[in-house]
């Protein structure tokens, strides 16, 4: 690659990571589907196992397909590499047992996805490690609940399904003020509407089953480094982070830090968290999601000027109470989605029927062309009732501080033509004015 | 390790080996705005396989305190006392880009002295015991002490990898180093690789060579707060003009490891030293100026083979 400035986005969507195969010439990405590669002597084995030379060991570890696709999403996002998961939970996971053991504490935004919430809230609790729950525009909440052993701060760009965003260069000052490092769940924004490195965020990590792999075919996760974040120097500091800045009699007493400035957070969660807990992906699925990159530019495009459409029609519709997204001057983001989110602010966003709940289910039922399932992202348009079905575990108190109300419904704006959208839309309000309440 | 080189802390990256005084050591220097971890790919790999490897962050940069060399010359003063540190007598180096002018300039004046103990005339210092000092920019005023010179030490073996002589600077990157250093970083990212679908590298699969380079340039602009350690190395580079006389003085067989792809220092810039090599070698690799990780492979295998040799 000679030229004269960084390749572009849909260029990187196309060609990082992936070149003609030397062997056979083909020209897409080849599905390895082998759980381990053979090595060129007893010395290469050797080698590669204690990480004097890289290479492909067992799938488990790393996959020549997979390796393709964390190449693209890190040239994407900016990062220095990424570690593809067997889902966006098990890369949330991969990212918390990287960085902290019992007696640690997390800061985190209420607009979570209910797993996510359920994942700090419920289970990593029991494993010692508590996280307080803020709400993602309270600045000085941020502030306050930082204790001595906080070890990260978390947010989704844009909450689901409310849509709250992140203000990401203000949270992310907050945590480096503090010494730690800011993840964010990027799902919903994808690379093409945000880049939370270039804000200030540290670590990114996506559920690449949704726009990322954009066709509702696969169950994929995705953990990106940006490789600013500086482990030793706060280890030095603070005495946090040895996971990645002292030896780790877990690889021979390997000092993280030492074997990478900047690529620490990676090298143990490879070494450890996949090797350990072996949420490893599928190089079939690695490859679906790779599919779904190349075309992610013109998808996101067009989701975005779909959603511009339909949210315009649900705005003006008189049994549409409440349309969620920034978008809207009424929405509590506008502004910082107008800064942070020039593109857009994604396309899965939350209304609420001036009706009963009955008649937001004969809303869901009447609806033809939009699905009604537990996803979002798809090519596809797509409605469910989150305080029933994707947020069912959260307490009333936490669904509303999560944005969402008995009666809202989340949609997930496909690629149709936007006409059918709307016309499948007010079908189904007209049936949902007409049900019994 | 930690090291104190010429009165300041010094970060050495060993391989995960303690230092063995019974072991042939070799020395990597990295090029601007890198440390050690560029290397890494080559020398865990030597250090498990018998040798002592000293991966120094140059002074002012990384994790080393001290000035950051403003000249080549400089940067072999502190090769060279960083050898005396350790006591060493016989060593292979290996250095990248600045790097390589670095040990370029420190064999020669382990040669120059070497030959002086043996008799040659004109080096009044071959043999000075006494440790290295401060050393002055070579235009500084008459009067001043000489730099010092290492007796002593033999050089065994010699691996140049994206070098060249003159090592020129365009103005524009000069510029941009020392009023646009960010956007200097962004030139020099796109100018030193060569391919979007690099091998497994130094993170293991799924690295991506153009962000963690950019991370590791950054990082290290950022850890000198007093000194802009890409200007001034830059400006060493483009300023250093002994570079064939350098190469003509070097005793110790010569590797060449150079970038077919390299635009920073292709390979017909490294002919004025291959030319003059007295046991010269070169591996050509399909790779760009930051070949250590677009070929880790290729420069591991090149250097193991060559520092077999005898």
């Amino acid at each position: 690659m000679a030229g004269y400035q960084d390749p572009g986005f849909d260029t990187l969507a196309l060609h990082a990571g992936a070149a003609p195969d030397p062997t056979t010439g083909a020209r897409a990405v080849p599905i390895h589907l082998s759980t381990s590669f053979v090595f060129e002597s007893s010395d290469h084995a050797a080698a590669l196992f204690n990480l004097e030379r890289a290479g492909y060991v067992y799938s488990r570890l790393s996959n020549p397909t997979n390796a393709v696709l964390e190449q693209r999403v890190s040239a994407l996002e900016g990062g220095i590499g990424a570690i593809s998961t067997a889902s966006g939970q098990a890369a949330l996971h991969l990212c918390v047992a990287t960085l902290m053991g019992a007696g640690s504490h997390i800061v985190a935004s209420t607009a979570l996805y209910g797993g996510s919430q359920n994942l700090l809230h419920f289970t990593m609790r029991r494993f010692g490690i508590e996280t307080t729950f803020v709400q993602p525009g309270d600045i000085d909440g941020w502030r306050a609940a930082l204790r001595p052993n906080t070890k990260l701060l978390f947010g989704e760009t844009v909450g689901n399904p409310g849509l709250e965003v992140l203000d990401i260069p203000t949270v992310s000052a907050i945590a480096h003020d503090a010494g730690v490092p800011l993840l964010v769940d990027s799902t919903l924004t994808t690379p093409w509407l945000m880049r939370p490195f270039d804000l200030g965020a540290d670590l990114v990590y996506h559920s690449a089953t949704k726009f990322l792999s954009g066709h509702g075919t696969v169950i994929a996760g995705i953990v990106v480094d940006g490789g600013s974040f500086d482990w030793a120097r706060e280890y030095a500091a603070s005495a946090k982070f040895g996971e990645l800045a002292a030896p780790y009699d877990g690889f021979h007493d390997m000092v993280f830090t030492d074997e990478s400035t900047v690529g620490a957070f990676l090298l143990r969660a490879r070494r450890e968290g996949l090797r350990d807990f072996g949420a490893a992906l599928s190089p079939h699925s690695a490859w679906l999601v790779l599919q779904g990159i190349e075309t992610l530019p013109l998808r996101m495009a067009r989701h975005m000027s779909n959603t511009q459409r339909v949210v315009e029609f649900l705005a003006k519709h008189p049994f549409v109470a409440r349309v969620g997204h920034p978008l809207l001057e009424t929405h509590a983001s506008h502004a910082l989605a107008q800064k942070l989110l020039p593109r857009g602010a994604g396309s899965v966003f939350s209304f609420d029927i001036k009706g009963s709940r009955a008649q937001g289910k004969a809303f869901i039922d009447a609806l033809q062309l939009f699905s009604h399932l537990a996803n979002v992202g798809d090519c596809r348009s797509l409605v469910i009732h989150p305080a029933s079905t994707t947020h069912f575990r959260m307490s009333d108190e936490a669904l509303a501080a999560g944005g969402i109300g008995q009666g809202t419904i989340r949609l997930s704006i496909g690629l149709e033509e936007p006409d059918d959208l709307i016309d499948d839309l007010k079908r189904a309000l007209r049936a949902a004015e007409k049900a019994e309440r | 390790m930690q090291l104190e080189v010429n009165g300041h802390n010094t970060f050495c990256y060993t391989g995960g080996k303690a230092f063995d005084p019974a072991k042939p050591t070799v020395v990597f220097i990295h090029g601007v705005l890198n440390d050690h971890s560029v290397w890494i790919l080559q020398t865990r790999y030597l250090a498990n396989h018998g040798w002592n490897v000293l991966a120094p962050d140059l002074p002012g940069h990384g994790r080393s305190g001290g000035e950051p060399p403003a000249t080549v010359e400089q940067g072999a003063d502190f090769v060279l006392a960083l050898v005396e540190v350790l006591k060493i007598k016989r060593l292979a180096l290996v250095g990248h880009s600045f790097g390589s002018l670095i040990v370029l300039e420190a064999a020669a004046r382990a040669a120059r002295a070497a030959g002086t103990a043996d008799g040659a005339p004109g080096d009044k210092i071959s043999g000075d015991p006494s440790p290295p000092q401060p050393v002055r920019a070579p235009d500084a005023p008459a009067g001043e002490k000489a730099p010092p010179r290492q007796a002593g030490v033999t050089v065994s073996h010699l691996v140049l990898a994206g070098t060249a002589a003159p090592m020129k600077v365009s103005q524009t990157l000069l510029d941009a180093s020392l009023n646009e250093p960010l956007k200097g970083i962004d030139m020099v990212n796109v100018f030193q690789h060569s391919m979007l679908a690099p091998p497994p590298s130094t993170l293991g699969p799924g690295t991506w060579l153009y962000g963690s380079s950019r991370a590791l340039m950054r990082r290290v602009l950022a850890s000198n707060v007093r000194t802009n350690v890409f200007h001034t190395g830059f400006r060493a580079c483009d300023s250093y003009s002994k570079g064939e006389a350098a190469m003509k003085e070097v005793e110790a067989p010569t590797l060449f490891i150079l970038g077919t792809r390299d635009q920073m220092t292709p390979p017909k810039a490294a002919q004025p030293l291959v030319r003059n090599a007295r046991h010269g070698k070169t591996v050509l690799l399909p790779a760009g100026h930051q070949m250590m990780s677009e070929a880790p492979d290729g420069v591991l295998m090149a250097l193991r083979d060559f520092l077999a040799e005898a």
